[in-house]
């Protein structure tokens, strides 16, 4: 019954940048994303996939139309409550890793719950949960530049992870790593979605990320031109 | 963890903090020695006059000063003297009979001050036996003179040579004598170098025929800075129709006022300091702001919340300030030290311009702890105030366009 609930809900979503010649990045976009869906955002470069993920993560306002996380509507909400739901609510990887570089991978994934301001016991717990996931425990006191580009990203997965959000947006994951790599990571995501029924969103050019998702939609000029569902949701077999 | 982060972001860019650590470094010392011989400066300039003679309070008869004349003098009173004394604030006080005399010599004369002092206590107030440069410091019952060097050197007169002093003593009566020099000594002002004589109490009240009359009495206090404080108290204190009690800044306010003026003149001199050591900080902390907008923008995304991310921001700044200003006062504190134990003399026309507007040719330094921790803490402050450029930044960070950059 869960997995019958939208997690994110966009209406007549749009984003128009100011100018002489307005850009229309994203076009009335109605989405509706179920809790536990693996989704592939696709299209060429300029589409408008990694504005609508920001419009999605809360990272940016839309110009029209709303949008709406497990039930609440957040274009409406300020930018400092803005933080705090992004905090509480949605996972990001970036295509960089964007880790913290003075921290260690530990540190890196407690950091998120540390500005949620959960006890040490439960990061501590949460944390080795986390490092076992990503198979990371070993390298747990290195910092990023101590670790491979696949092993950096299976640490902002975990950090993605670590507040618990509602979904996870991944802007071009698998972008900077190489394809065995990138396998590996894939393969990470594909059983933290099933096991633990988290709703991944992804950005990607990478047709191996497209062959693992459940549902792909391409965006063509800033609009939706093809949502397909090619396969369904674990816990709906 | 917010420390932690602080003080690990501090050595990520190593150059970047070294170059900012450096700027506040350079900022500190400079502005700890520019303050350390202003202050050195003035502090040496009172010093020589106020210290050296004149003392920082002074009881007269009353109108003494606006009239200088032995006739204004008064009893040598013990009474008084144990009264004062028992001030708290009063470390010592000593005797003086001044009185105009003409100096001269086989071929020279000029108008001086002739003192006479009690040698061993004004050398406990004044430190007079420090000045000596050659022949013999005095001694109570010599029939001897010491002179400055600028009144020998006018005179040609030189050790054991015979000065001849005449005036007018006490009540109309002719003063005249002859003295041997028993010793020269050097002031640091030129202005006192250039006509004092130093006899012995007892003596100068013989030659004036003002036995057991003095003119002032000489106040050394324990906290100079209370002077004036002091000296309307013991006013106050003292009967209004027979003593006046004034502090140095009222026998001298011309001094006072130079000094005064000095301060203003530094003081906008070392705010322009300020100013370009801000810029310098400030061209740091901007290279630094902008260097890390992306990083700064994928902060705020994953949820930090802004008044955390300034409070780091911050924290790395209190980090850098703070070591920038230790390692300032420790770098400035052995120049100054070296500085203070050889100070800077002037020489050719910019000496004889100097002493030629009453101040002593030669650069001295202060090493008075207030100079250390005042500029560390002004710099401190300033590159405190500086952090709040980033803490602006990010308040008005967008984290999109930040992690476009």
């Amino acid at each position: 019954m869960e997995n019958d609930t939208p997690v994110i809900v966009t209406e007549q979503l749009s984003k128009i940048y100011p100018g002489p010649v307005p850009v229309h990045a994203v076009n009335d976009v109605d989405l509706k994303v179920m809790k536990g869906e693996f989704t592939a955002l696709v299209g060429p470069s300029g589409s408008g996939k990694t504005t609508l993920l920001n419009l999605i993560g809360g990272l940016d306002y839309p110009s029209n139309g709303k949008v709406w996380i497990r039930g609440q509507e957040i274009s409406s909400l300020s930018k400092s409550a803005l933080i705090e739901y992004r905090l509480n609510n949605i996972g990001f990887v970036f295509q960089a890793y964007n880790l913290i570089p003075v921290l260690t991978a530990r540190e890196n994934i407690e950091f998120v719950m540390l500005l949620q301001k959960k006890s040490k016991q439960e990061r501590d717990r949460r944390v080795m949960e986390l490092l076992k996931e990503v198979d990371l425990v070993d390298q747990q006191n290195k910092r990023p530049g101590q670790l491979s580009g696949g092993q950096q990203q299976r640490v902002a997965v975990a950090r993605a992870l670590a507040s618990k959000p509602a979904f996870i947006l991944a802007d071009e994951p698998t972008a900077n790593l190489d394809s065995t790599t990138a396998g590996n990571l894939l393969d990470t995501m594909v059983r933290l979605n099933h096991e633990e029924n988290m709703t991944f969103i992804f950005s990607t050019h990478d047709q191996r990320v497209i062959d693992r998702a459940h549902r792909v939609i391409t965006l063509v000029d800033g609009s939706i031109a093809r949502d397909q569902i090619v396969a369904v949701p674990s816990d709906h077999h | 963890m917010l420390l932690k982060l602080a003080w690990r972001n501090l050595w990520r860019n190593k150059r970047r903090s070294i170059i900012t650590i450096s700027a506040i470094v350079f900022a500190v010392v400079l502005s700890v020695l520019l303050d350390s011989v202003k202050k050195g400066l003035l502090d040496k300039m009172k010093e020589n006059v106020v210290g050296f003679y004149h003392g920082y309070v002074q009881v007269h008869r009353n109108g003494y000063w606006d009239d200088k004349t032995i006739d204004n003098s008064f009893d040598y009173d013990s009474m008084l003297i144990a009264s004062l004394q028992r001030r708290e604030e009063v470390d010592e006080v000593i005797p003086r009979l001044e009185s105009f005399v003409l100096a001269a010599s086989e071929s020279m004369s000029k108008g001086s001050m002739l003192v006479g002092v009690d040698p061993e206590k004004e050398d406990a107030v004044t430190t007079l036996k420090s000045k000596l440069i050659k022949g013999n410091y005095l001694q109570d019952g010599d029939h001897a003179v010491m002179v400055t060097t600028g009144l020998a050197d006018y005179l040609r007169l030189g050790l054991n040579d015979s000065l001849v002093v005449l005036g007018q003593g006490y009540h109309g009566v002719s003063a005249a004598g002859k003295y041997p020099i028993k010793g020269l000594i050097k002031f640091g002002s030129p202005e006192l170098n250039k006509g004092l004589i130093y006899l012995p109490i007892g003596e100068s009240q013989h030659l004036f025929g003002a036995d057991n009359k003095v003119t002032a009495f000489v106040l050394k206090l324990d906290n100079i800075r209370e002077a004036q404080k002091t000296s309307e108290e013991l006013g106050a204190m003292l009967p209004h129709d027979e003593y006046e009690t004034m502090s140095w800044q009222q026998m001298l306010p011309e001094l006072d006022q130079v000094i005064q003026g000095e301060e203003a003149e530094n003081k906008i001199f070392q705010v322009v300091l300020y100013m370009l050591i801000a810029f310098g900080i400030f061209g740091t902390i901007l290279m630094m702001t902008m260097e890390r907008q992306f990083e700064f923008g994928v902060m705020v995304a994953i949820g930090m919340n802004k008044a955390m991310l300034s409070l780091v921001v911050v924290l790395e700044n209190i980090f850098l300030s703070i070591l920038g200003a230790i390692v300032g006062v420790m770098v400035s504190l052995p120049v100054v030290l070296y500085l203070y134990r050889f100070p800077v003399s002037l020489s050719g026309q910019l000496a004889e311009a100097y002493e030629n507007f009453g101040m002593e040719p030669i650069y001295y330094f202060s090493t008075d702890a207030v100079v250390f921790y005042t500029q560390g803490l002004v710099v401190l402050s300033l590159a405190l105030v500086l952090a709040f450029y980033p803490v602006f930044k990010i308040w008005k960070l967008n984290p999109v366009a930040a992690m476009q950059s």
